[in-house]
């Protein structure tokens, strides 16, 4: 059942991720072949290297909304969606 | 974070009765019961708030509530052993309204509560500055107790706000901590 349209979404980084990647968002297209999963996207960015393999590390903790609203690393992502990264919420 | 609600069979019965009516059991017109739809009871700003005033606006007229519970967050000017002159906080447009708007909509879902107030800021902060206040109101202590702790832990666990301090040195984004997880899952 894998869709081979390519998927382009628009990735948003906050709080230390975004001071670490020095850049507040990017449109990120997923590979060919891929699944369109949230945790491609975290494959894709940290095979980048550099503080992107530092920041997204399994076992760093990450955490991930789809359209505003909080999803894991199955969770499927469409084209056209905002995907953002950050660390663990520490308001109130 | 649906404001549409849970599954069934995970959600707890509501137990307010009279929600959703024009007159309140005893016959009054409620003057200030909630128009259908979704009424505004996240505010995320830069400016102060004034607890009392946003107490009184809460609850005027509304002979129904007797029972509110508030909690106010401040900054301090001490965390994790070091000396915090300056806080900023960060969030995250658009998700931040709408995850504190299903955490309000899951407290009226679990708690007898009439209303439920939620105003986080956001920007530059300093020590003794206000930085969250919850309020509830409620026919009893109970559940207005219950639900402005439900709201604060849940908030201190799903709502996109993050803390960034400056210390003598330098700055440091603030670390979760678990006992917030802990906390959280209690409920």
């Amino acid at each position: 059942m894998r869709d081979q349209t390519p998927v382009t979404v628009r990735i948003v980084y906050l709080a230390r991720l975004r001071e670490a990647f020095a850049t507040a968002g990017e449109s990120l297209a997923l590979p060919a072949g891929s699944e369109a999963t949230v945790a491609a996207v975290l494959d894709a960015l940290r095979r980048r290297g550099g503080p992107f393999a530092v920041e997204l590390a399994p076992g760093r903790a990450v955490r991930v909304a789809i359209n505003h609203a909080m999803a894991s690393a199955a969770d499927a992502i469409r084209d056209g969606d905002e995907v953002a990264l950050f660390p663990p919420v520490t308001g109130g | 974070m649906s404001p549409k609600g849970r599954p069934e069979g995970e959600s707890t019965p509501k137990r307010v009765s009279a929600e959703g009516s024009s007159v309140s059991p005893k016959g009054r017109p409620d003057k200030f019961r909630e128009p259908e739809g979704n009424p505004v009871t996240v505010r995320v700003q830069t400016a102060d708030f004034d607890a009392g005033a946003e107490i009184a606006r809460l609850r005027a007229g509304d002979a129904r509530v007797g029972a509110v519970a508030a909690f106010i967050g401040t900054v301090r000017d001490v965390n994790d052993d070091a000396s915090v002159a300056r806080l900023t906080l960060e969030h995250y447009p658009g998700m931040t309204e709408k995850s504190l708007e299903a955490i309000v909509g899951e407290a009226k879902q679990r708690f007898d509560v009439y209303e439920v107030l939620v105003i986080h800021r956001v920007g530059d902060l300093g020590p003794t500055d206000q930085i969250v206040l919850v309020a509830v109101t409620s026919a009893h202590r109970g559940d207005a107790f219950d639900a402005c702790r439900f709201v604060m832990d849940y908030l201190k666990t799903r709502a996109p706000f993050w803390k960034k301090e400056r210390t003598p040195e330098g700055e440091r984004w603030v670390e979760a901590r678990a006992t917030d997880d802990e906390a959280a899952a209690r409920w």
